[in-house]
């Protein structure tokens, strides 16, 4: 018998003594010498982590306004280096010289040179702060899935590593994908197969970049930042067409022209969907939206009214769509499909591709706070707030109890939960269905609510009792469900062990 | 060729009249789906000729798990070979011991006691239940509903661990043996089991709701991969695949083998869309329906095993003069009901210890050939459907 063929053939040894190998050295001293601390207070570690997180933010983002307020309203010359142009440059100095229309290079020069390089720090700052935002969501959003999924299974997840609940799974994980052998399938199109993982990667952080998580909170105020994640969203879909197509294996090129498939499908619901929040407010501008929703919980555009309320609801299914995920996840569905369209990836880039699906997930639930949830506010109106004053503290009340990062990210969170919670519920939909559901049900239905709401703004006066009564009557139709999902959550949790019956009882989690 | 095929299923709603396509220029593709592919149970190969998403062929290609288990029969005694029956079909090694046996014990003129034929009824109820809880689990894992499967491994691992409080084994069991069964039950047995059956009758319900009747999964299922009543007879299909279309057949009932006569059962078939407990899409003989019949067949089994635990006598578990037991020569064939259809055992003495010849009629071997008459025209996340529904095991099909 001849030998068969392989489609990929370990050229020489795995290489773990490169940058892999110092990578997985120094995470393996880091943890030799944490590992104690982190087994005696894990808890601690844990919440001291998320709140000095966010005290380090904060401060960062007051230092960047006392440095803003000195330069703008500065009086006094601030010393600057001996540069290379020779001689001390003060604040106006460079400002003139970078104004120099003649002068690009002398410009340059002076940015750099700048005292305290405003511009260049903050966006060097902020940038890092993105990339590790980034970096850390999917880590914890995978072990929050599976400690999610475990529940809901009657099982109990990741429970070794780390300590505690297993909170350091995904590191592990993540360590163990970067010391994998980086292989590329020899029939393969090589280049296109390595620059696939990135072409899905980059344009979910880009999409970061424009993501406002708070008034100020936001890397570049774009006047058309929602044109500009939708585009980033999109790009991240060649990414994985490209994957599909690079790798030479049938099963990939299935998953790559389902997920072409069911773009076109879902793209268009979810556009005329966000066209409607755009409709309320008049502007492009994601902040913007954002700040129009301060009036407290009946103030967001989803309960504006009916059809906003319906738009959110059809956003919410395609861009379950659009992150593939359940029960849209045809481009990767294991059962058919084997792994779709990442099936001959592994070790690293095939991580790129988890990092890219969970930021995305976080973008398009981000898009769908500001748009629609209220953004960046509590449900108590802000106007509260007003009498707290402008110290530092009445600031931290402020943004803990009526506006902030906090308030974003936790909702996202909570969109976050429903998706996982979606995902372990629901079967998958076939192909032809989900063409169906999205063009014959969605788009339809998404012209009519777009029709609907345009008439709705033109003949309803806002403030009028027509306007009035379906704000109130959508905003309690919200509020029962949120309430009466925390019931079921409380009654369930509570009796949780009488609800799983008298034989099922020894199978609960940690019993 | 596929426009023919499509007109049996016009709900698929997809036009691939070739002149309609223009000038685009389309390729069919062969792909192979196995012997290493999630969906496919084991290591079936299914070749599939598709057309994009459609499927114009799928051909099973069996024998990756071939393990001379019939020529090997025919070098052992009939208690040696046991051990080899529960590889075959490794779900439900309960009953395919008790087909072998019954069968070596016609053959032989062995009379096994009243209780031990009670015990093999509990047992072999048991493990249909297990044997289902594992077909529809992964049937929803086909579906990628992750979340049942889980469920029924959770009941499954209680049955599990009754049979292993008796027999000490809890996948390859060897324990119903010729001549009746190897242990009794140990103490308080059927009060635990009793225990189990409370505990398992609502999950039933509860897998209803998760799964069966989920919007989601009716539409992937419904009207999917249907087997006429005519076809499921021409192709000698068997178990809740015939039932699934609509045929009555059972051999507990039909032709009632040990002492099935005695117990107070249904035999549950596939029905029309809208009658009771049935979704208004579903049709007699489609995806649905089997795997319907599968979740009916496990209440049956509960009612079974009740009504034996009542009428269990106490007594002997395994019958006299076994030692050196020597089959006459002459030829039996016997069929039972395993939980995948019927499992027969053709085996000739020849007036020494050793048969002559041991030939095995697997369920799954028969009903995996109707694959590609069903799944010409379907969609590829159809042949998963169609493949998990017919619930096959490739030990015992391959053997």
């Amino acid at each position: 018998m001849t030998q068969m063929s392989v489609p990929w053939r370990p050229r020489g040894k795995a290489k773990f003594d490169g940058p892999a190998g110092m990578v997985a050295g120094g995470a393996k001293t880091v943890f030799a010498i944490f590992a104690p601390f982190v087994r005696a207070f894990p808890g601690a570690i844990m919440l001291s982590a998320v709140f000095g997180t966010i005290v380090a933010v904060w401060a960062h983002y007051l230092l960047f306004e006392v440095v803003d307020i000195a330069l703008i309203g500065s009086t006094f010359n601030i010393p600057a280096n001996t540069g290379l142009l020779g001689g001390p440059l003060t604040v106006e100095e460079a400002r003139s010289a970078l104004t120099q229309i003649g002068a690009p290079a002398a410009g340059f020069l002076c940015y750099l040179l700048y005292p305290v390089q405003y511009g260049l720090v903050r966006d060097l700052v902020a940038a890092g702060g993105i990339l590790g935002f980034i970096s850390v969501i999917p880590l914890y959003t995978i072990w929050w899935e599976r400690k999610v999924a475990g529940r809901i299974q009657s099982r109990t997840g990741p429970m070794r590593v780390g300590g505690w609940h297993g909170w350091s799974q995904s590191m592990a994980d993540g360590i163990k994908l970067i010391c994998k052998e980086d292989l590329c399938p020899a029939g393969a199109d090589k280049p296109l197969f390595k620059l696939a993982p990135y072409l899905a990667f980059v344009p979910a952080i880009l999409a970061f970049f424009a993501l406002p998580f708070g008034t100020y909170w936001v890397f570049r105020q774009l006047d058309v930042a929602l044109v500009f994640i939708l585009a980033m969203l999109g790009i991240e879909v060649l990414g994985v067409i490209i994957a599909g197509w690079a790798s030479n294996n049938k099963w990939s090129v299935y998953g790559a022209m389902r997920e072409a498939c069911q773009m076109v499908s879902y793209e268009i619901p979810m556009g005329m969907a966000l066209l409607i929040p755009i409709m309320c407010v008049g502007t492009l501008s994601l902040t913007t939206i954002g700040d129009t929703q301060s009036g407290g919980w009946t103030s967001w555009i989803v309960f504006r009214s009916p059809f906003t309320f319906a738009a959110a609801l059809v956003y919410y299914i395609a861009s379950l769509a659009s992150c593939k995920r359940a029960p849209f996840d045809l481009p990767e569905s294991e059962s058919e499909l084997v792994a779709g369209f990442h099936t001959e990836y592994s070790g690293f880039r095939w991580s790129l591709f988890f990092f890219a699906e969970y930021a995305a997930m976080f973008v398009v639930s981000g898009l769908l706070v500001i748009l629609f949830f209220g953004a960046w506010y509590s449900p108590l109106p802000l106007l509260w707030a007003d009498g707290l004053g402008e110290s530092l503290p009445a600031r931290a009340v402020k943004g803990v109890l009526f506006a902030g990062p906090i308030w974003f990210i936790a909702k996202c969170v909570f969109l976050l939960y429903v998706q996982i919670w979606l995902r372990w519920t629901l079967p998958r939909i076939r192909i032809d269905q989900v063409l169906y559901a999205c063009i014959q049900v969605l788009l339809p239905l998404m012209m009519l609510i777009l029709l609907g709401h345009t008439f709705y703004e033109l003949l309803v006066p806002v403030g009028g009792v027509v306007w009035t009564l379906f704000n109130l009557i959508l905003s309690t139709i919200g509020a029962v469900l949120m309430i009466g999902m925390l019931f079921v959550a409380t009654y369930g949790c509570w009796n949780r062990v009488r609800l799983v019956g008298n034989l099922g009882r020894e199978l609960l989690p940690g019993s | 060729m596929a426009d023919t095929l499509l007109e049996s299923q016009p709900d698929l709603m997809l036009d691939i009249d070739k002149s309609e396509q223009g000038d685009v220029r389309t390729e069919e593709m062969l792909v192979n789906m196995g012997p290493q592919h999630p969906a496919t149970h084991g290591v079936l190969r299914v070749v599939l000729r598709t057309d994009g998403e459609l499927v114009l062929e799928a051909v099973p290609h069996i024998g990756y798990l071939h393990r001379c288990a019939e020529k090997i029969g025919e070098n052992l005694q009939p208690y040696q070979y046991i051990p080899y029956t529960d590889r075959m079909d490794y779900l439900a090694g309960m009953n395919n011991n008790q087909a072998f046996a019954i069968a070596i014990e016609r053959l032989a003129g062995i009379e096994v006691p009243e209780r031990a034929k009670y015990i093999r009824v509990i047992f072999a109820e048991l493990n249909r239940i297990a044997s289902h809880l594992v077909a529809l689990g992964t049937y929803g894992l086909d579906m990628g509903a992750f979340t049942p499967f889980l469920y029924m491994f959770r009941e499954r691992e209680m049955i599990l661990d009754l049979f292993e409080s008796t027999c000490g084994a809890r996948l390859t069991y060897s324990y119903i043996n010729v001549g009746g069964v190897h242990d009794d039950f140990p103490d308080r047995f059927l009060d635990v089991l009793e225990e189990f059956l409370d505990y398992f009758e609502p999950k039933i319900e509860e897998y209803n709701q998760l799964l069966s009747y989920n919007h989601i999964f009716v539409k992937r299922t419904a009207n999917v991969g249907v087997i006429s009543p005519d076809d499921a007879v021409r192709w000698a299909l068997t178990g809740p695949v015939l039932r699934g279309s609509g045929i009555n057949w059972d051999l507990r009932k039909s032709t009632p083998y040990e002492i099935y006569d005695r117990f107070d059962f249904d035999i549950p078939i596939g029905l029309p869309g809208g009658s009771e407990r049935i979704p208004r899409s579903v049709v007699v003989g489609d995806c649905w329906n089997r795997y319907f019949v599968r979740l009916v067949e496990m209440e049956q089994s509960c009612r079974i095993i009740r009504q034996a635990m009542k009428q269990i006598p106490e007594g002997k578990i395994l019958a006299n003069k076994l030692k050196n037991l020597k089959l006459p020569n002459d030829e039996v064939y016997v069929e039972i009901e395993n939980p995948r259809g019927q499992l027969g055992f053709y085996i000739r003495g020849d007036g020494s210890a050793i048969p002559s010849r041991v030939k095995a009629r697997g369920p799954s071997f028969c009903n995996i050939s109707v694959l590609n008459h069903i799944g010409k025209g379907c969609l590829l996340a159809d042949i998963p459907a169609i493949v998990g529904s017919i619930d096959i095991v490739m030990g015992e099909c391959d053997r």
